[in-house]
């Protein structure tokens, strides 16, 4: 009897957790259909719930608006640039934000594994007080630093450039946290032995701590990927210029200037959205890891 | 320790922290100080800063539009908060008894308004709530809910609770991979003995595996609460936060005074007023959670 009444709940509770999972998967099926689909579709008062006529329109309109150079160089001393070739501009928002992701995922890997591992495992002085710094600092919201951050960056003669957007983002200490716990584990005996053998600080670093942190360091390249590629936030306050826009912010501002036009701003949606979701499910498995491990300690 | 390897583990202990004390020290620290000193300061564009004590702060406790852009905020946190802690332990109880490959796809699909990123979200869910096109009152039509069209996101009596409850799929997502690796680590042994004595599921429920899940409860809460507070994005692309200021929040309003008035320290006196109340509820939380 008992058995039957707890086999009774599971079944309501998965059925209500399906039902669920099809709401919260739901926009992003509405968002891809509806970009494929005819204007008239979308504009109709009873939804096609699948499309009846499939047409590549709405992309179209999406690359065919405004251009801009695929890529730019600037030299700051002897002020020389150079452009790429002239393409839509969606596609240059698109190259901007894969590299402002990649650039930032690099820059806090590289930071955040030396800092972390030092953090962990060498007995300097003041080394609490830094610690605790950093705690702190995650417990803040990091918008309240805004105003300041873009007079910083106006001074420094970064605002409206894609470093105005990495910078704040490899300065978050979540990273040098993340790596810190994962670093603890790293047996001190090997690393005594290899300063006993005279290896160098770096050598030790290099060729024993940084093999053993691998994981930790691909699941924060990834959680640094897929959180930098939808920081809306810092993008929206530094940049500002067509060419240097992210793509989602380049949605945005399509949505403001056609607020009705749900076919264009869903294939931009859709560009916005499909590439970081595919990289998502590829590293599912160390993206988790990355979360679950930066909550250990809370 | 001898002093000679203190002082060796000190200089390499600084210059392995290097990187990272500069960009930390540099854009998250500076611009921190620089806030709470700017909050003293009748600051704006193209002109030297005059000091002016505490003047923002007294300001901003007879600003109406303030005083209710804390009121939302404290609205969407109130409601938010319990209800994403709640939810997702109950989603994540029913998921870790599935199998494995079975679990990973409901919890990728919960995280999946996550990854979408708030700006793709949000414009699908304006499509949405839109007022002749929306699903919303095509649906709600049909099942005879509503009689006309509703303008969700331009009537101060929805917009808000519209804002929530696009808030809420993008929020559950982290704790529910948190909860799921939370039950998971559970100590086995004490659930089967605790079963062999004959405990209800309930039981086993609240006596051992609440207990041991509650570290990450108070992460949960402490995330959840700070997301909250900075709802942002929904706000801007959605509302901006209208209907007659009835969806601003603080955080919208932080922008506000930055970007359309120019008034940076005004601004900056309420970041330091939203980072005080954070910090006091962060602190309550973890007290709360440690005494009992």
């Amino acid at each position: 009897m008992k058995i039957n009444r707890h086999s009774c709940y599971k079944v309501i509770a998965i059925l209500i957790i399906v039902i669920m999972a099809i709401a919260f998967a739901f926009p992003l099926y509405w968002i891809i259909t509806g970009s494929f689909k005819t204007a008239k579709a979308i504009n109709a008062t009873t939804p096609q719930w699948w499309p009846s006529e499939w047409v590549l329109d709405n992309y179209q309109k999406l690359f065919s608006r405004q251009s801009a150079p695929l890529w730019e160089l600037k030299i700051p001393l002897i002020k020389a640039a150079f452009r790429g070739p002239k393409v839509p501009a969606a596609l240059r928002w698109l190259v901007n934000t894969v590299f402002m992701a990649v650039a930032s995922m690099l820059l806090t890997c590289a930071t955040s594994a030396m800092a972390g591992y030092a953090l962990a495992k060498k007995r300097f002085i003041g080394r609490t007080v830094v610690f605790s710094l950093i705690v702190c600092a995650m417990a803040l919201p990091k918008q309240v630093i805004l105003i300041p951050l873009i007079r910083e960056m106006s001074s420094l003669h970064m605002y409206n450039t894609i470093w105005a957007v990495i910078l704040p983002i490899v300065g978050w200490p979540f990273g040098v946290f993340l790596i810190k716990q994962f670093s603890e584990g790293i047996p001190g005996e090997m690393l005594e032995a290899a300063r006993i053998d005279g290896a160098s600080e770096w050598k030790t670093f290099s060729t024993i701590a940084l093999p053993m942190l691998k994981p930790g360091i691909g699941a924060l390249a990834i959680f640094t990927f897929i959180n930098s590629w939808n920081d809306y936030f810092m993008q929206l306050i530094m940049l500002s210029s067509t060419e240097n826009l992210t793509i989602s912010l380049g949605i945005a501002k399509l949505q403001a200037e056609n607020s009705i036009d749900f076919g264009l701003i869903m294939a931009g949606a859709a560009v916005a959205a499909v590439p970081i979701i595919i990289v998502f499910i590829i590293f599912q498995k160390y993206f988790t890891k990355g979360i679950t491990m930066g909550a250990v300690k809370g | 320790m001898s002093r000679a390897l203190v002082r060796r583990e000190t200089v390499s202990g600084y210059l392995f922290m290097l990187p990272c004390l500069i960009f930390f020290l540099g854009f998250v620290i500076y611009p921190m100080v620089q806030c709470i000193v700017t909050s003293f300061f009748d600051s704006t564009m193209n002109r030297d800063d005059i000091f002016i004590g505490l003047g923002n702060y007294a300001e901003l406790f007879q600003d109406k539009i303030f005083l209710g852009a804390l009121r939302n905020t404290v609205i969407i946190v109130i409601v938010s908060v319990p209800v994403v802690c709640i939810f997702s332990l109950w989603v994540s109880s029913v998921l870790y008894d599935l199998s494995g490959p079975l679990c990973s796809l409901f919890r990728c699909v919960f995280y999946l308004p996550v990854v979408t990123g708030s700006v793709a979200v949000t414009v699908v869910w304006k499509w949405m709530f839109n007022n002749y096109y929306g699903i919303f009152n095509y649906l709600g039509k049909n099942a005879g809910l509503i009689d006309k069209n509703i303008n969700w996101l331009g009537d101060e009596r929805f917009a808000l609770g519209c804002i929530i409850l696009i808030l809420l799929t993008t929020s559950v997502g982290q704790p529910i991979v948190l909860y799921v690796s939370a039950l998971g680590n559970v100590d086995q042994a004490l659930v089967e003995a605790a079963e062999v004595d004959g405990a209800t599921r309930l039981q086993v429920f609240w006596k051992i595996k609440w207990p041991q899940i509650k570290p990450t409860t108070l992460y949960i809460l402490v995330i959840t609460t700070i997301n909250s507070f900075q709802c942002f994005a929904l706000i801007q692309l959605l509302t901006s936060g209208g209907p007659n200021h009835s969806t601003d929040t603080i955080m919208y309003y932080i922008y506000y005074n930055a970007f359309k008035l120019y008034r940076y320290g005004y601004g900056n006196a309420m970041g330091v007023v939203l980072a005080i109340i954070i910090a006091v509820l962060s602190a309550i939380q973890f007290k709360a959670s440690k005494s009992d």
